[in-house]
């Protein structure tokens, strides 16, 4: 787990995981918060430059949170 | 400065509230109701003679020295068991009294030992005081007769006698000069709760006895030293003051170990510490101690310690000395040097959850201000990160909701993934006191801790698998929902409702019953139900919870669960009740505000804040960056990538007290500047290229903030041996790299954060020195502090329950790691050991033991003391293991204070989903019987070795 998308892939479905009970919409709403609000830009951009790449392993609703996330940014 | 006298008022303090009037000596005095008689002649300022009271204890009445005449009543009754009634007329002086107390003395010094000048108590002796009080002049019984103070008598072997018991390495037991008045065994009973100590025998008998007639390091005594300070005579007394002498003047000062923030009088003679005291009207923790912050200070002095600074350009090169200039200057030319190279964002740095707010604040400042990005973290990553998120989430505040006092008016303790007894243990005592009184307490740990059995107390105690925390709280709501046990007048008052009812629907699920968690939780729904029930009607019910909560991939959930319990329960907003993280480290509630974390400015306000930021742009004189920074892993991860290759840190060994070893040997060798600022050449500082030597607590001034959010001074005593407070070397090192921080004191930089935090806004030097400590917030609306938070309403407004989903840590045991190995403290270690492994604590725990279920050792083959392997996916070590029911099979544990052992070459990457707090406290494992090191701690202790090499310094030929 140490190259690096692999392990914010990982975090990201993490976060992802935490919401998945409050439902869809709040769900994607609290993802990108977290991710905007903790992660340093080198993560981001990471994670972002994956996501650009296919964005695989990334669970539905995290994907839709980074999205969401990219288009504010 | 002068010797702080406290006033022994002989028996406590009486909480009523009801006042009583009498007359003592002719004087009007007016006492709450339940006062002794002896207080209330004290607080009028007449002292009555007295040996066997202290107002640690309660009274006992068996020296018989405090005899007072009360008109209309027979006899003359002990001042120290008659309570206070309206309209007694008192006398504590007459000719009767002078007689009955002069014969009293008479027969004590009659078994006594006359070498008063020799003697170590010579100058605090209160046997000496009160033989001068009583005016004795003469003991007419003369010493031939039988006695205990004599080794030979008449020729003979004395059978009385007692020879010294010195096995204690802190102090000594001497019994030829003990009066038997068990002030040493009802402090061990009332303040410390251990019960270790009794009298043996009757009359001439009585002996004080360690155990069953133990010596003192082989009985059950935990060398609190309450026994110590109890003692009129020198029967207990410090080796120090044995070595040294008495002291001349004091400091008041806080303890920098645990999260207590125990209040000390450093006794000194020069600037030379004699003993620690701990102060009476020290809020934290009310004159008590343990063995770490009374007596574990040796470190201080320790000959390991670097006091000059070092660098060198490769960690393969031995150390040079050199002078601070040229160390400052390398590490600023390094750091430049990177940022030019690899980017602005490149460097950053850690402060230390050991050293003061002021340290704490000034490390922020020069990485945000002086480095220009937000990479700076600290160890509370690691430990108590998900309390902040969890807590600032659900209620509005990173931060506990009690006082410690508050534990006095709780009736359900509930008690979650901490150990007190062995990690906080002055907190531990003042709960059992109340546990002792009837209080009901119920663990939440899977092992057997100290918590769960000790005298006169028995928790309820639900053992769980590590790692299913989320599943047993949630079950523990569902109880209180579906029973109906739910205060809904309070959450429909105070926290969201519809958030509740989605709450409430989600936790009344099946799916959430204990019975239906019961298979991965493996805990006994009866149990859980019954918790939940005493919890929730029991009365007042706190949560106290540690590290065994934080340190999981649900680390925050948990925190969010148990802030949810709190809130359905109605038991948050006054005394008696709350939510209250027991923290790890002296200061690491005072790291956090500080604004240690790389998305927050001090006072836990987010970076992207523009007003915040203004403020302190305007402050400091500096355009900040708006985005967050890197934390600790994240910083391990950037520098094996190549993003992040300079690292200051203050104060912590991450090295060994961070998860994965071999993943962070792996981040700190890819750095090209480690600046180690430290007491000690620790682990982290293997891989440095710059030392900076740090100082102790005793060196310097400043402020510590404790798990009560409880801001107290910390008063230097003694020169800075390495010449330099810390907050002066950050301060240096910031003007080597062109960043100018101007303070002469740590009061101005209080100054500065209280004018920059809303809730320190009324915190000074002066208010400290006048109220002896605050508990933020501190500000306008709270002058004073605020000891109970959330009184009539939340600060974020509504209190907000939020759903706790119970999602397995994907570490999970399997044909190779099938057990799960969680670790802990021991009391006599502190943390990474770095102190107290140099201090003569080695004495109860030299190495760290792996604790295994007698039947998980037999299936092995493995035997009590045996060497085993313990391996897991990250990697493996070898220590030697501890057979004990204490953990269930399945389960074992270890202590992490012995760099030797590096309990952390096991444990994993995987972390908190919120803060990335690590999960320390499940990792699947394999033991099997070994021969002794593995490869890894044999190839570590090489490098160790080599790393730690210092040139000679060679002197310039004239």
């Amino acid at each position: 787990m140490s190259s690096s998308p692999d392990k914010l892939v990982y975090m990201a479905n993490q976060i992802g995981k935490f919401f998945q009970s409050q439902g869809r919409d709040r769900a994607v709403q609290g993802i990108s918060e977290h991710i905007w609000k903790f992660w340093d830009p080198r993560m981001r951009k990471q994670i972002f430059a994956h996501l650009d790449a296919g964005g695989a392993g990334l669970e539905p609703d995290v994907r839709d949170a980074l999205l969401k996330l990219k288009l504010q940014a | 400065m002068s010797l702080i006298q406290e006033t022994d008022f002989g028996t406590p303090k009486s909480k009523s509230e009801a006042m009583v009037t009498l007359t003592i000596d002719g004087n009007q005095i007016t006492v709450p109701e339940g006062t002794s008689i002896m207080r209330a002649a004290m607080e009028a300022g007449t002292q009555i003679p007295k040996l066997c009271a202290t107002d640690m204890v309660d009274a006992f009445g068996s020296c018989r020295l405090c005899l007072v005449e009360i008109e209309g009543r027979a006899g003359t009754p002990a001042s120290c068991t008659t309570p206070v009634m309206p309209g007694l007329v008192v006398h504590t002086q007459s000719e009767r009294l002078k007689k009955l107390r002069k014969g009293v003395m008479e027969l004590y010094i009659s078994d006594h030992p006359l070498d008063c000048l020799t003697c170590a108590a010579n100058g605090d002796c209160e046997l000496q005081d009160m033989a001068g009080a009583v005016g004795l002049r003469d003991v007419r019984y003369g010493y031939e007769g039988e006695n205990h103070v004599f080794a030979k008598s008449h020729g003979c072997e004395n059978d009385n006698w007692m020879p010294k018991d010195e096995s204690n390495p802190y102090f000594t037991y001497d019994p030829s000069k003990c009066i038997v008045c068990s002030r040493c065994v009802r402090a061990c009973e009332e303040v410390q709760g251990t019960f270790a100590l009794t009298i043996s025998g009757r009359g001439f008998d009585s002996r004080v006895s360690p155990g069953m007639n133990e010596s003192f390091l082989g009985s059950e005594c935990v060398s609190c030293g309450a026994c110590v300070q109890a003692c009129p005579t020198a029967t207990l007394t410090e080796k120090s003051v044995i070595e040294i002498g008495q002291p001349e003047h004091s400091v008041v000062t806080t303890c920098a170990y645990c999260g207590v923030g125990c209040a000390f009088k450093a006794e000194m003679r020069g600037e030379e510490v004699v003993r620690m005291v701990p102060w009476k009207d020290g809020k934290a923790n009310r004159g008590h101690s343990c063995v770490k912050g009374r007596f574990a200070w040796g470190y201080t002095t320790h000959k390991e310690r670097i006091l000059k600074p070092m660098i060198r350009e490769r960690i393969e090169d031995p150390w040079q000395e050199v002078s601070w200039d040229e160390a400052l200057n390398f590490a600023a030319a390094k750091f430049k040097g990177i940022q030019q190279k690899y980017g602005r964002d490149a460097v950053g740095g850690i402060t230390s959850s050991r050293c003061t707010n002021e340290e704490t604040y000034l490390v922020q400042k020069l990485i945000r201000a002086g480095f220009g990005n937000n990479n700076v973290d600290t160890c509370a990553r690691v430990c108590h990160s998900p309390t902040g998120y969890g807590l600032s989430q659900t209620y509005g505040t990173s931060a506990g909701t009690q006082d410690f006092d508050s534990v006095e008016d709780t009736d359900v303790v509930l008690v979650i993934g901490a150990n007190p007894a062995s990690a906080h243990p002055v907190f531990a005592s003042r709960l059992k006191k109340r546990l002792r009184q009837g209080a009901k307490l119920i663990v939440i740990d899977p092992r057997r801790t100290e918590m769960v059995e000790s005298p006169h107390v028995k928790a309820l105690h639900l053992p769980l698998m590590p790692g299913t925390n989320v599943a047993v709280l949630t079950a523990l709501a569902h109880v209180i929902v579906t029973e109906g046990l739910a205060d809904e007048a309070f959450v429909s008052e105070r926290c969201d409702w519809s958030e509740f009812e989605d709450w409430a629907a989600f936790v009344a699920q099946d799916k959430h019953s204990p019975e239906a968690t019961a298979i991965m939780t493996g805990v006994d729904p009866k149990a859980l139900r019954e918790a939940a029930r005493i919890y929730a009607t029991g009365g007042n019910g706190a949560i106290y919870y540690g590290l065994g909560v934080t340190e999981h991939s649900q680390g925050s959930t948990t925190v969010i669960a148990i802030a949810n319990l709190a809130m359905v329960t109605g038991n948050i907003g006054r005394p008696g009740v709350g939510v209250n993280p027991l923290r790890g480290q002296n200061n690491v509630q005072g790291s956090c505000d500080m604004g240690s974390f790389p998305h927050e400015l001090p006072g836990y306000r987010h970076i992207a804040g523009d007003a915040v930021r203004e403020q302190f742009e305007a402050m400091w004189n500096v355009k900040l960056n708006n985005e967050p920074g890197l934390r600790i892993p994240n910083m391990f991860d950037a520098a094996i990538e190549g993003s992040f290759m300079g690292l200051y840190v203050q104060g912590e060994d991450i090295l060994q007290s961070d998860p994965n070893t071999k993943h962070v040997v792996a981040a700190l060798s890819a750095m090209e500047c480690v600046i180690v600022h430290d007491l000690f050449l620790n682990e982290t500082a293997n891989y440095a290229h710059v030392f900076l030597p740090g100082s102790t607590f005793l060196e310097k001034d400043g402020t510590f903030t404790n798990a009560e959010r409880r801001i107290q001074r910390v008063r230097k005593v003694m020169t800075p041996l390495n010449g330099y407070a810390d907050w002066e070397v950050t301060i240096m090192l910031g003007k080597a790299m062109g960043f100018e921080m101007k303070y002469s004191h740590p009061s101005e930089i209080m100054d500065e954060i209280a004018a920059l935090t809303p809730t320190f806004a009324g915190v000074s030097y002066a208010k400290l020195d006048e109220l002896g400590s605050v508990q933020w917030p501190c500000n306008e609306k709270a002058p004073e502090g605020t000891p109970v938070m959330h009184i009539g309403g939340f600060v974020r407004g509504k209190g907000k329950f939020i759903l706790t989903e119970y999602i397995a840590t994907d570490e999970r045991t399997g044909p190779r790691y099938p057990l799960l190995l969680t670790t802990g403290r021991i009391l006599s270690q502190y943390n990474v050991g770095a102190q107290t492994r140099r201090t003569e604590n080695v004495v109860w725990h030299a190495e760290d033991r792996l604790e295994i279920h007698p039947h998980d050792a037999e299936q092995r083959g493995v035997r009590d003391g045996d060497w085993v392997r313990l391996a897991s996916r990250a990697g493996e070590t070898t220590l030697r293991a501890e057979i004990t029911d204490r953990v269930a099979p399945g389960v074992v544990y270890t202590t992490f204070h012995h760099p030797d052992t590096q309990a952390n070459v096991i444990t994993t990457d995987f972390s908190d989903w919120a803060t990335n707090c690590p999960e320390y406290k499940v990792t699947a494992v394999q033991i099997s019987p070994s021969n002794g090191p593995s490869d890894w701690q044999k190839a570590y202790d090489e490098q160790a070795r080599n790393s730690r090499r210092i040139a000679p310094v060679v002197e310039a030929a004239e």
